[in-house]
């Protein structure tokens, strides 16, 4: 036994694996670049400014299915804003905890929150099967739109949105899945207006979504 | 903190309902005590759902919890979630979770929880479930997990969620 020093209560924060502190320094910078990028495009004069070809360059198309076996295509988002995200329904937190705060946002915007639309798309289509995820986004109380597809229609979308995920093996034989874990923000017409962090606060997300909707 | 009986106890402990206000839930077994065991409600045909709680030790001895067991999930596993560069990252862990002397660890959104695997039932709203959980020096501890809205992000005794 090693001699014990008296010590005083640990708190948990230390105790738990949280991320060093650089980690969430460098989010913080690729927000505040991803933020800067979108400002420029958005006050710019358009043409010629490089900031512009990779906004026009982001999202494009896609096809996905929807719970009802429907087919959905950038097209049919088209005419309503939208914020875009991935994950999965194995998720035990992000995700859950990423689409009920859409919900809770979409609330407070009040007859304004129907005027964009929450898009999930699951990056797990082994376990996620399109009815699945039909029931798991009704959980939320609000028109969540869940998508998922082939891995090849996943590959295209997840391009398209500089999306990465990655199928990890378990030590039981099962997988789980790594995740960009970012809401995307696109305009009406399915242009890059930004993103919603996982580290920000709500009144930041509601200043956003005002800005996409209005 | 109220004070702590010192009750001697065996492996696979008495476990004491502390609460008795509806308040709160929490459990003792010995030197730990256990705090707020949640989970998320789950929809039809989901086949996993999370559980989050904190383990407060206060003997001079490190504990570790090793695994779990529920008659509602086909397993129960210890996994972490971290954050790295905006992408999440689940594993899950194989060697068990710190209780360290005199100090607690919080299974917490965000953090290290535990996975309900091959659910065989749906999680409902306002129910709780029984999990055992299996400690290296304190033996089996069976707890109650309340389950809550599925948009929570800690628990929140009283089944009230925050919409």
């Amino acid at each position: 036994m090693q001699a014990t020093d008296p010590e005083p209560f640990e708190p948990a924060e230390t105790a738990d694996n949280g991320s060093p502190r650089w980690i969430l320094w460098l989010v913080v910078l690729l927000v505040l670049g991803v933020l800067a990028a979108a400002t420029l495009t958005r006050g710019g004069t358009g043409a010629g400014e490089p900031a512009s070809g990779y906004t026009n360059a982001f999202g494009g198309p896609f096809s996905l299915t929807a719970p009802d076996g429907s087919t959905v295509t950038e097209k049919t988002l088209a005419g309503k804003p939208y914020a875009i995200f991935f994950g999965f329904t194995r998720c035990p937190d992000v995700c859950p905890t990423s689409l009920a705060r859409m919900a809770r946002l979409r609330k407070q915007l009040g007859p304004d929150g129907m005027k964009f639309s929450i898009v999930f798309v699951s990056v797990d289509p082994g376990h996620d099967k399109p009815a699945d995820l039909g029931n798991y986004v009704a959980l939320f109380g609000t028109p969540i739109i869940g998508l998922t597809g082939t891995d090849a229609q996943l590959e295209q979308i997840k391009k398209g949105y500089g999306v990465y995920s990655a199928k990890v093996p378990q030590p039981g034989g099962d997988y789980t899945i790594d995740h960009t874990a970012a809401i995307y923000l696109m305009t009406a017409k399915g242009a890059f207006a930004g993103t919603i962090d996982t580290q920000e606060s709500d009144a930041t997300a509601l200043e956003k979504l005002k800005r996409l909707i209005g | 903190m109220m004070s702590i009986s010192p009750k001697a106890l065996a492996l696979g402990a008495v476990v004491t309902l502390m609460a008795s206000a509806a308040a709160a839930h929490g459990y003792r077994s010995g030197v730990l005590s256990i705090q707020h065991p949640w989970s998320r409600e789950t929809a039809v045909g989901q086949a996993v759902g999370g559980g989050f709680l904190t383990i407060a030790n206060s003997g001079t001895r490190d504990d570790r919890l090793l695994s779990g067991t529920s008659p509602v999930a086909a397993e129960v596993q210890l996994h972490t979630m971290t954050m790295d560069g905006g992408v999440m990252r689940m594993r899950q862990v194989t060697d068990g979770i710190a209780v360290p002397a005199k100090g607690s660890v919080e299974l917490k959104s965000g953090g290290y929880h535990l996975m309900f695997m091959g659910l065989r039932r749906q999680l409902r709203q306002g129910e709780r479930i029984p999990v055992t959980l299996r400690f290296q020096r304190a033996g089996n501890v069976t707890v109650q997990f309340a389950v809550q809205p599925v948009g929570s992000t800690g628990p929140m005794e009283g089944g009230h969620a925050s919409h």
